[in-house]
């Protein structure tokens, strides 16, 4: 262990908004040259905090020191003088410019700008970091993995020696967080700190030096990575010993409820989107999709709900062939389902209306006559509060105001409220913390035992191959595997998720 | 009729359409709808008239005409910028406060002309050389003042947008405010600018057709051709230099129905009439049915941005 | 910092009301100040205002004429707010609605009054439907932009009224005048309490707005379209089918002001039969929040404004477009004010404090 002096701290921080109180006499340090884990549950203040360091947010009171000097960050200009950058989960890029002119927003240039010069300085920078950016390639033509690196190579190029990371594994592959843990390495080799705001156990583990746990606004403990391991900080995060074996019943039965043949679909730009998806599901199983972020499950969810255009192939629910019926007649027919996209917000939920008139939305088809009938649908919503343990000041409440958690507890509650057969969800803890990925699961196993089939799209294999029966694996479109998930293993899981086929099919 | 004279004729029509629009791209390109575009050319119609009545200083009205129309895009900016008001009921009021201002204004200049030498300001110049090209020379470079300087303006500003960091810098702000924030562009400093320089550009439009086109001054001088720039912002794609076909080729279809009088076409001059408003929207389903990124609206138009959005 | 702004929380019903009091006041403050301006004293102003707008019987009457056809368009146009399609066109519709009504005004005047009035209603409807239903299609099957479109349909439709005003439908015994015949009196509205009966009409359909908007299904779906187009695909909501009923509907109900104004007020057609109502609707319908009772309330201030304007036009010598910068000036303060609703200002005193010793200096 170097001899790390402290680069960063964080003294008595406060911060409100309006009555809540986000971050609470907060303290927080990091060293030079260290990799440092801020890890909490949702709502615990990690974002909130680094938000103030990054000058997103100012303080209500308390002090920041950067090298021992205190500093004042009002704006993100200063946390940039003072040496801080922040690479958020959304990215601050500009779509329609280029990776240079993204790196060269609102940087002094002269009157015209000068392209060859700051490329040369650039190139500099990218061989000391070891980052790997096309300068000339438009933003909206990169993937999510190139972004991130253009953002941070924007970042150090501004100047920042200590870069704070949120949730940066969210939306990457395995084979991309690899690469970013390289990064982060590299900036800890050039005596840079990072901080990395996560709820990835496994992460955590893997790639910090130090951990600070933060829960409900206040700072917990700040441990060696040596001297703890996952079953203690989960329980500093939620407060309580928690057990974190994800619990699996075996599936109902042998009978086929559901089958997908040849299945293909074309999106606008004509390319193939799904290619000959074929897949049977059991009464009572747990069928899990793994797969690279946009391989084709958004396309492939919406597919199976009658919400995008299928080119060929049959969708056979109960011996009937779904393929080509409208959204409504497949609600009908008993399948359900629900997607959570990136912003949780953007489907199958509105935002600014409450629970009841969001539960109205997948109900008031079966009320007879013109008139939406809110009574029915408001008892309902009281029922399924009480269910799920939902966290809200009331069913009036506009569901924008609640939290990520609770705002998908109400999408999932709904979607099972109506007693589905056929029950696809996709990232259903997208965001969320153990705890509630916990409850999620139970509720999940729920439903299996019912003999509801269930097909589970998630990002996060533990979940997949702690949760799921058989986990089929979409990779550009197309299946390159169905495996047992009891015997599956991450390696073999992701070289699927490039697109080696399995040779061996189970089951 | 379809002859040099025509082709001329068009261009003039299309001047004042040219600075409005090109105001109204800066201010979008902002992040700002502002429909007010009506009512600050009516702005700098009014004022410019007056102050070149009263002053017979040609420069003197055409400044004042681009400052009305500044200060009327000021009460938008510190409406949507400071304030994050709602901004197409806010440009609309703009249009309201701008008809009435300048119908108030103007009651006292009806029927009053300028003075021989103001006009005399505005006469045609040929210019050497481009302007002897057979048909093109007399079409395009024998022009007032006032023409050429639209030309310049739209090529400066297509030069500061896609050439200069502040250019990009404003690209950024209009596409993606979050993203211009991080980068520590001023995005408060910026809107108000731009707005107002888009204001004052609208101003200029109007001024033209009270000092040059008309050039007495009427009620309603307008006539709708602020709502046509709007169109013609969407049209050009947001692009300076597409604007400048844009604004000449409305300038022809505005002339078509008059030109066309007393000729063997026998439908009436009002059905002609018709003609831009009608183009307009056809070219804008057009338009939409090509859609791609190059020709897409500024991502962020009409969001006020704020910070500390949670 | 010397000042920030933070969201503040929701905000009560009664402080936002006395937020847009405020705002009126401010406004009629600042148009005192303008008015001195102009030598003349505002209480004076306001004061006649009042008296030409409410002061007597027949003024109320007035008053209320003006403000039906504000009603029911932002009713109308509220329609398709709440669909956020910014449907700009109400003034294009009501001069379509007006023309079809005014078609069998001219042509079908034979006819039993009842039966007459009530074909023309829905001509009325109908105008104003297909003038909705165009942009509804375009905007529904490829995106195309409704704000401008609208826009420009609404100068084509005036020209089109201009055209049947100078040519086809010109009167022959009118002098050379361009304007088009009068309607014969089976084509006229009747009155109810000295205003003709387009009052009962809107308040029949602020009812059935207010229920449709609130309690219907398919007002319903109007209201989750314009808050999430993905949410309403995923909700089964047939998307294109909504937009076009919206703006049928949309469309339609302006179109029957052009009815009502062609056969109860004007008794003809003629290019200025909107009277910009198409627009101030507009204003109006955001005002209200496009909560009917609030629309109806902001439709009756307005019309109480207008016509006290017009008053003192006469009485003052005040120029007619007095009464649009008021109307201007009254839009920013409210416009203005409702950042307080939705903002906290706060200002870091010694920040301010120094800020101005160091300028001073």
């Amino acid at each position: 262990m170097a001899d790390r002096s402290i680069y960063v701290e964080m003294k008595d921080i406060t911060k409100r908004f309006g009555s809540v109180i986000a971050t609470d006499h907060m303290n927080f340090e990091v060293a030079k040259g260290e990799i440092h884990a801020l890890l909490g549950e949702n709502g615990a203040g990690k974002s909130t905090l680094m938000n103030m360091l990054s000058g997103i947010y100012i303080p209500d009171s308390g002090h920041i020191f950067i090298d021992g000097k205190e500093v004042r960050i009002t704006s993100p200009r200063d946390a940039l003088k003072a040496g801080v950058g922040m690479i958020h989960q959304h990215f601050k890029l500009v779509d329609v410019l280029t990776s240079l002119e993204n790196i060269l927003l609102g940087y002094k240039t002269g009157l015209f700008v000068r392209k060859k010069e700051q490329k040369i300085k650039l190139q500099q920078l990218m061989e000391k970091f070891q980052l790997d950016v096309d300068l000339d390639k438009y933003v909206y033509e990169m993937s999510v993995g190139e972004k991130q690196t253009l953002e941070i190579l924007k970042t150090i190029y501004r100047g920042a020696r200590i870069l704070i990371l949120d949730e940066p594994t969210a939306v990457l592959t395995p084979q991309e967080t690899n690469k970013l843990f390289k990064i982060m390495r590299r900036m800890k080799e050039q005596s840079c700190s990072v901080i990395f705001i996560s709820h990835k156990m496994n992460e955590v583990m893997e790639i910090a030096d130090r951990i600070t746990v933060l829960r409900k606004g206040k700072t917990i403990a700040t441990l060696e990575k040596e001297s703890t391991n996952p079953q203690e900080l989960t329980e500093l995060m939620v407060g309580r010993p928690v057990d974190l074996s994800i619990k699996r019943i075996p599936a109902l039965s042998d009978n086929i409820v559901f089958q997908v043949r040849n299945l293909s679909a074309v999106n606008e730009e004509k390319v193939e989107v799904l290619k000959n998806i074929s897949f049977d599901m059991y009464e009572g199983e747990i069928l899990g999709v793994a797969g690279i972020a946009g391989s084709g499950q958004k396309e492939l969810c919406e597919a199976l709900a009658g919400l995008y255009p299928i080119k060929q192939g049959e969708i056979i629910f109960k011996g009937e062939n779904l393929a080509g019926k409208s959204p409504k007649e497949f609600i009908t027919r008993g399948i359900s389902m629900s997607f959570i996209p990136e912003d949780r917000l953007g489907m199958g939920l509105v935002a600014n209306m409450d629970i009841v008139d969001n539960i109205l939305l997948k109900q008031y088809h079966h009320s007879k006559g013109i008139m939406v009938q809110r009574k029915p649908a408001a008892a309902k919503a009281k029922e399924i509060v009480k269910k799920l343990e939902i966290q809200t000041p009331g069913i009036k409440e506009p569901i924008k105001n609640l939290s990520g958690g609770n705002i998908q507890k109400v999408l999932l509650g709904r979607e099972l409220d109506s007693h589905p057969e056929l029950l696809i969800t996709a990232y259903p803890v997208r965001g969320l913390d153990i705890n509630t990925c916990l409850k999620i699961y139970d509720i999940l196993n729920e439903e299996k035992k019912r003999g509801v089939a269930i097909l589970y799209i998630a990002e996060d294999l533990d979940s997949l191959m702690g949760l799921c029966d058989r986990i089929m694996v979409i990779s550009n479109g197309e299946i390159t595997g169905i495996v047992d998930a009891r015997k599956a293993t991450k390696e073999q899981l992701g070289l699927m998720m490039l697109g080696n086929k399995e040779v061996h099919h189970a089951v | 009729m379809i002859t040099v004279a025509f082709f001329k004729a068009a261009i003039i029509a299309g001047i004042p359409l040219l600075f409005a629009t090109l105001g109204e791209i800066i201010t979008e390109k902002s992040g700002h709808l502002n429909l007010g575009v009506e009512g600050m050319m009516l702005m700098g119609a009014v004022i410019g008239f007056q102050v070149g009545y009263t002053t017979n200083s040609p420069l003197l009205a055409l400044l004042f005409a681009a400052i009305a129309g500044a200060l009327g895009a000021l009460i938008y900016a510190f409406l949507t910028v400071s304030l994050r008001a709602n901004q197409v009921v806010s440009g609309l009021a703009l249009t309201i406060f701008g008809t009435g201002f300048a119908g108030f204004v103007g009651k006292s200049l009806m029927g009053m002309k300028m003075t021989d030498q103001f006009n005399y300001f505005f006469r045609d110049l040929k210019i050497p050389g481009l302007g002897d090209i057979p048909y093109l020379g007399e079409i395009f470079f024998n022009h007032d003042i006032f023409v050429y300087l639209g030309y310049v303006t739209a090529i400066v500003l297509g030069l500061y947008l896609y050439n200069t960091g502040k250019g990009l810098n404003l690209r950024a702000i209009g596409e993606n405010p979050a993203a211009a924030d991080a980068a520590s562009i001023p995005i408060t400093k910026y809107k108000y600018l731009h707005i107002l320089l888009g204001g004052a550009l609208c101003g200029l439009g109007g001024a033209y057709l009270s000092l040059v086109y008309v050039p007495v001054w009427q009620e309603n001088i307008t006539a709708g051709r602020g709502w046509i720039a709007v169109a013609l912002v969407i049209f050009s794609g947001w692009n300076p230099y597409k604007a400048i076909a844009g604004a000449f080729l409305f300038g022809g279809l505005d002339i078509i129905g008059f030109r066309l009088q007393g000729t063997a076409i026998a439908i009436s001059q009002y059905i002609f009439d018709m003609a831009p408003y009608v183009a307009t929207i056809v070219i804008l389903v057009l338009v939409s049915l090509r859609k791609s990124k190059k020709n897409a609206p500024p991502k962020a138009l009409s969001e006020p941005y704020f910070r500390e959005e949670r | 910092m010397q000042f920030r702004i933070v969201i503040k929380s929701e905000i009560g019903k009664k402080k936002r009301v006395l937020i847009f009091l405020g705002s009126i006041i401010a406004a009629l403050i600042v148009s005192g100040l303008f008015l001195a301006f102009l030598n003349l004293n505002p209480f004076q102003v306001y004061i006649a205002m009042l008296q030409g707008s409410v002061g007597s019987v027949y003024r109320i009457e007035q008053t209320i004429i003006y403000a039906i056809p504000l009603i029911i368009t932002s009713l109308g146009v509220a329609i398709a707010f709440k669909m956020k399609f910014w449907n700009i066109g109400a003034e294009g519709q009501i001069l379509m609605g007006a023309f079809m009504a005014s078609y069998f005004a001219l042509n079908y005047s034979f006819l039993p009054r009842f039966i007459l009035l009530l074909i023309m209603f829905f001509a009325g409807f109908i105008g104003g439907a297909v003038w909705g239903i165009i942009p509804a299609f375009f905007r529904a099957k490829w995106g195309t932009n409704e704000t401008i479109i609208t826009l420009m349909m609404n100068y084509v439709a005036l020209k089109w009224v201009v055209y049947l005003q100078y040519g086809p439908w010109k009167d022959p015994n009118a002098f050379g005048f361009p304007k088009i015949a009068n309607f014969a009196k089976n084509a006229v509205l009747p009155e109810l309490f000295g205003v003709h009966i387009g009052w009962i009409i809107a308040v029949l359909l602020t009812i059935f707005v207010y229920f449709f908007l609130n309690r219907s299904k398919k007002g319903f779906e109007i209201a989750v379209l314009g808050e999430s187009v993905n949410t309403a695909r995923y909700a089964g909501i047939n998307i294109f089918r909504t937009i076009i009923f919206a703006m049928v509907l949309s469309g339609g109900i302006c179109g029957i002001v052009g009815f009502i104004e062609a056969s109860g007020v004007e008794q003809t057609l003629t290019k200025d039969i909107t009277g910009g109502v198409g627009y101030t609707a507009i204003i109006i319908a955001w005002l209200g929040a496009l909560k009917p009772q609030w629309m109806v309330l902001a439709s009756l201030l307005f019309a109480i404004l207008i016509q006290g304007s017009s008053y003192i036009q006469s009485a003052f010598g005040i120029s007619a477009y007095s009464a649009q910068l008021l109307e201007a000036i009254v839009l920013f303060f409210v416009l203005g004010s409702d950042f307080f609703t939705r903002y906290k200002l706060i200002i870091d005193w010694p920040s301010l404090l120094r800020r101005t010793k160091e300028n001073g200096k």
